[in-house]
């Protein structure tokens, strides 16, 4: 079970319209590295940890993904709500208009739509969990280029913040690695 | 506490649900820690008096039975999060 919350995990503000932008950050939504494959990865791999406190730490990032699934979305709802369709064009970004307007869609910054295959669950608690450390990594990097990237100080400031999240993130998939090897490597009969 | 306004009642829940949400991962890997459990109950404690001050005020930040509404259903008449800005 899920309830909402209306409110944002950290508050979200844009200078104006900028398509430009909006087509790298969309990639935080529906990218390989994205907000969207990171709660299903942990939401789809919990069910399947070994250890109660494993299943504990992937829920509750899981659900903390989907929070920063909603920051990402209220940027790019933001940057191209009253984007002129001239923006729009010079940022390239008429094919996205062609098929979803001003609209929400999970694609990456060149308008590649969202697969499972970028994510995984083997049902090895270990491969998992490298996975998922893997992934903050990776997230983090992403999140350092859209940072590079961003000339709307506003923007920067949210996106500073979802990057130290995916660093805590990885600290605690790092321990709860530890923690489930610690676990199968135990004796379990005497 | 003084009176806050509608943006600054929100300022503080995202402020004291982000420590919240924090010491949540801390303690799933440290369960033992008391000093993190303590602040924890405190964050929650601060938490749910901040909300009660901003759902009395600007209506229900939660669904499915978790807010109270007021005499109309008022869930859907504040802004959305990310209606923030006209």
């Amino acid at each position: 079970m899920w309830v909402y919350e209306k409110k944002l995990e950290y508050p979200v503000k844009v200078s104006g319209p900028n398509p430009r932008l909006a087509k790298t950050v969309i990639t935080q939504y529906g990218g390989p590295d994205g907000e969207l494959a990171a709660s299903l990865r942990y939401l789809t791999q919990r069910y399947s940890m070994p250890t109660s406190q494993a299943k504990g730490v992937l829920t509750d990032i899981g659900t903390e993904e989907l929070a920063h699934m909603e920051i990402v979305a209220a940027i790019v709802y933001n940057l191209l709500k009253n984007a002129p369709l001239e923006q729009i064009k010079a940022a390239g970004m008429e094919g996205y208009y062609a098929d979803h307007d001003r609209s929400l869609f999970f694609v990456n910054g060149d308008g590649v739509p969202w697969i499972a295959a970028y994510i995984q669950s083997k049902g090895d608690p270990i491969t998992d969990l490298h996975e998922d450390m893997a992934a903050e990594e990776k997230a983090r990097s992403t999140y350092e280029h859209l940072i590079n990237l961003s000339d709307d100080p506003d923007v920067t400031d949210v996106l500073r913040f979802l990057r130290e999240r995916e660093v805590v993130h990885f600290q605690r998939f790092g321990e709860t690695l530890n923690i489930v090897q610690e676990h199968l490597s135990s004796r379990k009969v005497w | 506490m003084t009176a806050m306004n509608c943006d600054e009642l929100m300022l503080r829940i995202q402020a004291l649900e982000f420590t919240a949400v924090d010491l949540n991962l801390y303690l799933d890997t440290h369960p033992c820690d008391a000093r993190a459990l303590a602040d924890y109950n405190q964050v929650v404690a601060a938490l749910a008096q901040t909300v009660a001050a901003y759902e009395q005020a600007y209506g229900p930040l939660m669904n499915f039975g978790q807010s109270q509404s007021c005499a109309r259903w008022a869930w859907v008449e504040q802004p959305w999060p990310w209606e923030t800005q006209g």
